[in-house]
């Protein structure tokens, strides 16, 4: 098993390949077989991760089963997983069979959307295991273009706008982005990610256009990354394609953008930010970390006025991961756990969340707060479900939302009390707009003439659900199983860090002498 | 043992929410009950062959990430032992008055099965309620804490077709978060200093920590007062404390049974617990505890005043838990846990009382809960009139003063209400907190009274024909009301030497070592004195060397031990010219002081104050990020930006008309070549 990484990430595109070869027609039939190949190759993905799983090795803070073979034009192919990116290639295995499963009812151009998804999660695990920058540009870059297909084709009516403002976004991060990995080959000889994360940049300070670059390249190349990856993530204030992305998006496509595509932001920051430049990071953090503080009040205030529902779980997911990026910039063992825990407990959260919306849109074909209420007299299960992850999404202890917020709180308190008081100012908020969004939709007397016949969810929207519920619940009550895996590659990481920077204090104190 | 007592109730949720489709509704309701009277009978054993040595049982590893380590796990102690009894005997009693209680609700349809949802939610709620008072660490806590307050919400929003039940259960939560928020950053600060959540490693670090300090926002402070504040917090939104109590009359909106148990006996009692929990460092917060004291002496009197003027029965009952829990506050915050543990006791078994009394009258009102349709109840439902009788004689605290028998004789209100009293004066020379209490006392003698009269005395008001099908409840309501009566008859007296007796008896109860004072001689008739010596941790409540107030609280002048008795008659005397010999006298006197009047009956308008400064600015703030920062600011801005930059591009891109997904994939093309270019140029990745 020399190449399981290999094998894992391309087995979607070979079920996406044998959907565009072989697959003919539009009938019924022809739809319903591609949803079964789609759903067979997203589950076979899944089976496969859990071999990598099984064979990763907690202990080990290096990149596992490495795989390097030359490629076009002397560039290396290279592929690796350590305790960092394995949850992350986890989660996308694990949720790609429920986000396939969840536009069973599509009926529109299946076939091509199934491919879309097929393709989107070849290039999202690509994204995770690369270990090399031009092959991480590629999968990070290319990502894009199913999703944006995914909205622009099956979306809602008023998909252009969304699109375009996703263009505009990501592609002034992308572009930067580049500009830096050139520079970085420029400087380090190299593209391979394992060299690059223990090679120094240079921190002599300089100063471009009479301004003083503390920190030097480190801190411009640092601002390159964060640019593509705060777009991503998204962070405020550059956060505002997602409410319209989401909003015009199908429920399927909202909950892998969701779910996984914010996450490839965090993951940059812990791949690329923290440990190839510490020094960049040290002096940028203060401003992320009020970035993040910022984003959490801000976000949740807007979320409390939303009229419509997707919006308002949007802008809650743009709350939550204000959370991530604080823990990372804190920078020591809780607040980075925290983060990686809160991205993945919120891949399963906000996921849940965008699911239920889908389940009502699916009877009503409205997003409108206000079109519903009283939902509970028809649909005591989905009742149920949407109060369990309303729970969730607040961070209610029990579940996995409390587990990274807690941690990601614990650790900015140790580092910046204003910050940290300001972020759990937002466990009120997110109560606040989450329950009363519960109380217009679900709770109340059912009077809306069109909800009269509306129907609780059926046998397949529960068993999409099921394994939400059990990780959602399972991860609250123990998580050490994420705990377990991250946190030797975490401690490997704070201590590289500190020890980075160290080095850099002893230096810049023996310069200064 | 106790691992069973915990898991019991959350069995029962989960066999009776989700089986009762299997297995019947009936049968789904009898399980979650004997799961609960299962657990109340262990919880009695457990607390019974107690000895008083802490013991910690580990179940789960929970959250790990470096030096930060939370397991499920559960610390036996006296304080965990009493809130075990307090908990599953009035919850299983609330289990078991549910079947009368809830057998018919006009709220619901027929058909419809609301009943084993009731139970499961109360079932869980006495899940949540034991792994707060059992954790071991500050987090486990925090569990429990939002888990009772997840309960709360649930069943104050039990009749979710009631708009005014709804809005009851969010602001319970939110009101709730408010004071949670003031937990966790407690709790962050606790780790900061003493790199642990355990309570075991926290309580030794305590002493230690005494003049250490902390940067917290812009100043440096004491830390354990910041921190011990930061605590309270998240006591006051979970007592109800003033400034975070508005949700707690609101709450009143659930079923009664889930008053009862929630509203008056458990949960709003855990901030009590929380402090007492904490007492290690309580004791080395001297500022910190003189604000708890302050806050709860003015609780306890604000909270009166509204209860003196309010007409609906539940509503008055509320007001005076939010005031007893004032009185618990000031035992607390003046260093005499054991006190306020006392009161926390007997409150739950009178005040659970008080509340399925009320739960009766209204049951036998069919619903009616406004006490102006009320009057002359007392031929129609006579054993409801007797408990709710001996429930009124318990909280305003009746009993023979001077008295001692080794014991004083009263009911348990008189016992433990007295003892904070005596506390207060002692702990605070007879300063601010014992004149408030004092006050109160006046104040609840005559609100319960005047409950009492407007009921079950006078002539029949309202609704004739509700009168005249007044009923008495059945036996699954009563006996719940005579098991508690025992309770609210007897705990004082019983437990008196254990809580409030001398400090060997407290030292012994709790399980905390103790010596002989050395300035013993000192007056006070040659009687031996002892101190609490165990160090923090040590037993179940710590007390520092120069804490003497349960000493002094028993050398207190008679006058001061007679002071509540006083307030007590004066409140009754008061009550009974105004509602028996002159009825007219009330509403004469709401005229007369009209603003005064409507100051009170509109609770001090905390609610359209909060409203005015809270909810409507923040809604207005959340519109205006909305509209103006993400629509005009953010997105005018990019927009401004795009219309330069875009056609430039597509210029650049030549006749690409095929849309955005082109340009994007051709840029994103253009510049992989330039790396590869670049790559190849510079020789390769070697």
């Amino acid at each position: 098993m020399g190449n399981i990484l290999s094998l894992t990430t391309f087995i979607p595109m070979l079920g996406a390949v044998i959907l565009a070869l072989f697959l003919r027609g539009d009938d019924v039939a022809a739809q319903t077989n591609a949803k079964w190949v789609a759903l067979v190759t997203t589950v076979v993905t899944f089976i496969c991760s859990i071999f990598i799983l099984a064979n990763f090795d907690p202990a080990n803070t290096g990149f596992q089963m490495v795989e390097s073979r030359p490629w076009l034009l002397g560039l290396q192919y290279k592929m690796g997983v350590d305790g960092i990116s394995i949850l992350f290639v986890m989660l996308t295995t694990f949720l790609m069979p429920l986000v396939i499963a969840a536009c069973w009812n599509v009926t529109t151009r299946v076939k091509e959307y199934m491919i879309a998804f097929l393709v989107l999660e070849t290039l999202m695990l690509g994204v995770f295991l690369a270990l090399d920058l031009v092959l991480f540009y590629l999968f990070f870059e290319a990502g894009l273009i199913p999703m944006f297909l995914i909205i622009g084709i099956w979306g809602g009516k008023n998909r252009i706008y969304a699109s375009f403002k996703f263009f505009l976004y990501t592609f002034l991060g992308s572009v930067l982005m580049l500009v830096a990995m050139v520079a970085m080959f420029a400087d380090a000889g190299t593209t391979d990610i394992p060299t690059l994360m223990t090679h120094s940049f240079g921190t002599e300070n300089f100063s471009v256009l009479g301004i003083q670059i503390v920190g030097g390249m480190q801190t411009l190349l640092w601002l390159a990354f964060f640019a593509s990856f705060a777009v991503k993530l998204p962070m405020w204030p550059v956060h505002t394609w997602l409410p319209d992305a989401h909003v015009q998006a199908p429920t399927a496509g909202s909950v892998v953008l969701a779910s996984i595509m914010l996450k490839m932001g965090g993951y940059g920051l812990l791949r690329f930010s923290l440990p190839m430049f510490p020094v960049g990071s040290e002096v940028m953090g203060p401003l992320v970390l009020w970035m993040s503080a910022i984003a959490i009040v801000y976000t949740s205030f807007v979320a409390l006025v939303q009229e419509d529902m997707k919006k308002l779980i949007a802008y809650s997911s743009v709350a939550h991961m204000g959370y991530v990026t604080m823990g990372i910039f804190a920078v020591n063992q809780q607040g980075i756990d925290g983060a990686i825990f809160q991205m993945i407990s919120h891949g399963f959260i906000a996921g849940a969340l965008f699911l239920c919306v889908g389940v009502i849109y699916d009877r009503m074909h409205t997003r409108e707060i206000d079109a519903y209420g009283g939902l509970v007299n028809r649909m005591p299960a989905y009742a149920l479900i949407f109060m369990f992850f309303t729970m969730a999404n607040v961070g209610l202890p029990g579940t996995s939302g409390f587990v990274g917020e807690f941690l990601t709180l614990v650790g900015i308190f140790q580092v910046n009390t204003w910050v940290a008081v300001v972020a759990t100012s937002g466990v009120i908020l997110s109560a606040s707009y989450a329950l009363w969004l519960y109380r217009r939709v679900v709770l109340g007397d059912l009077i809306k003439e069109s909800l009269k016949t509306i129907k609780d969810m059926s046998g397949r929207e529960k068993l999409i659900f099921a394994p939400l519920v059990a990780m959602t619940l399972i991860l609250g009550v123990y998580p050490a199983l994420v705990l377990d895996i991250i946190g030797p590659s975490v401690t490997a990481l704070v201590g590289n860090y500190d020890t980075a920077l160290a080095t850099f204090d002893a230096a810049t104190q023996f310069a200064s002498q | 043992m106790e691992t069973i007592i915990l898991f019991a109730p959350l069995v029962g949720a989960i066999l009776c929410g989700f089986g009762w489709k299997v297995f019947g509704e009936k049968a789904a309701q009898w399980t979650a009950t004997g799961l609960l009277f299962v657990s109340a009978f262990l919880s009695w054993i457990v607390f019974l062959t107690f000895d008083g040595t802490t013991e910690n049982i580990q179940i789960l590893r929970w959250i790990e990430s470096g030096t930060l380590s939370a397991d499920w796990a559960i610390r036996m102690d006296r304080l965990t032992a009493i809130m075990l009894i307090v908990i599953t005997t009035v919850s299983a009693l609330v289990h078991l008055y549910s079947f009368g209680y809830m057998a018919h609700d006009h709220n619901f349809k027929e058909s419809e099965s609301y009943r084993p949802r009731f139970f499961a939610y109360l079932s869980f709620f006495t899940f949540a309620m034991l792994m707060l008072v059992t954790a071991d660490n500050l987090v486990q806590m925090f569990f429990g804490w939002e888990g009772v307050g997840l309960a709360s919400y649930l069943l104050i929003g039990f009749y979710f077709r009631k708009p005014s039940a709804n809005a009851a259960a969010i602001k319970a939560f939110v009101v709730n978060r408010v004071g949670d928020f003031g937990f966790a950053l407690g709790i962050f600060a606790l780790y900061l200093v003493t790199d642990s959540i355990r309570f075991e490693d926290i309580f030794a670090a305590m002493p230690g920590l005494q003049d250490h300090t902390i940067t917290f926002l812009w100043a440096d402070w004491n830390t354990l007062n910041l921190i011990a504040v930061l605590l309270f917090i998240g006591a006051m939104g979970k007592s109800a404390q003033l400034f975070l109590h508005t949700w707690l009359p609101d709450a009143m909106e659930g079923p009664t049974p889930v008053s009862a148990l929630i509203h008056a006996a458990t949960m709003v009692t855990a901030g009590v617990f929380l402090i007492c929990r904490m007492s290690p460092l309580m004791e080395y917060a001297p500022q910190a505890t003189a604000f708890i004291v302050f806050i709860g002496a003015t609780t306890a009197f604000f909270a009166a005043t509204v209860g003196l003027v309010q007409n609906d029965i539940k509503r008055v009952i509320a007001y005076s838990t939010c005031s007893q829990l004032g009185y618990m506050f000031v035992a607390a915050g003046l260093g005499v846990y054991s006190v306020a543990m006392f009161h926390l006791l007997t409150h739950a078994f009178f005040k659970a009382m008080l509340f399925l009394g009320a739960g009766s009258v209204i049951h036998a009102m069919h619903h009616e809960q406004d006490m102006r349709n009320y009057g002359g109840l007392r031929h129609k439902i006579p054993k409801t009139f007797w408990m709710m009788m001996i429930g009124t004689l318990a909280i305003t605290g009746v009993g023979i003063p001077l008295l001692y028998v080794g014991f004083p004789i009263g009911f348990a209100g008189f016992v433990s209400k007295d003892a904070i009293i005596e506390s207060a004066y002692a702990g605070t020379a007879g300063g601010y907190a014992f004149w408030m209490l004092v006050i109160a006392a006046l104040m609840t003698s005559f609100y319960s009274w005047r409950l009492m009269f407007m009921t079950f005395y006078g002539t029949p008001r309202g609704d004739a024909h509700t009168h005249d099908n007044a009923h008495e409840s059945p036996n699954s309501m009563l006996v719940p009301l005579y098991v508690l009566a025992i309770g609210a008859v007897f705990s004082g007296m019983v437990w008196y030497g254990a809580f409030f007796g001398s400090n060997d008896k407290v030292g012994k109860f709790f399980g905390v070592p103790y010596a002989a004072a050395e300035a013993a001689a000192e007056g006070d008739h040659g009687k031996l004195h002892y101190n609490l010596v165990g160090a923090p941790g040590e037993g179940a409540i710590h007390n520092s060397p120069d804490n003497h107030v349960l000493n002094d609280a028993h050398a207190v002048p008679v006058w001061v031990k007679l002071s509540p008795f006083v307030a007590m008659l004066a409140g009754l005397a008061l009550a009974y010219q105004m509602y028996i010999r002159r009825p007219d006298l009330p509403g004469k006197l709401a005229r007369q002081q009209a603003p005064l009047y409507n100051f009170l009956l509109n609770k001090w308008y905390f609610d359209e104050l909060y409203h005015f400064i809270f909810v409507k600015p923040a809604l207005a703030l959340g519109r205006f990020l909305w509209k103006q920062g993400d629509s005009r600011l953010i997105d005018g801005g990019i927009n401004g930006l795009a219309m330069g930059i875009i056609p430039f591009f597509t210029r650049l891109a030549g006749r690409a008309q095929s849309g955005y997904v082109f340009t994007y994939a051709l840029a994103m093309v253009l510049g992989i070549a330039a790396l590869l270019t670049w790559v190849t140029l510079t020789g390769g990745a070697n």
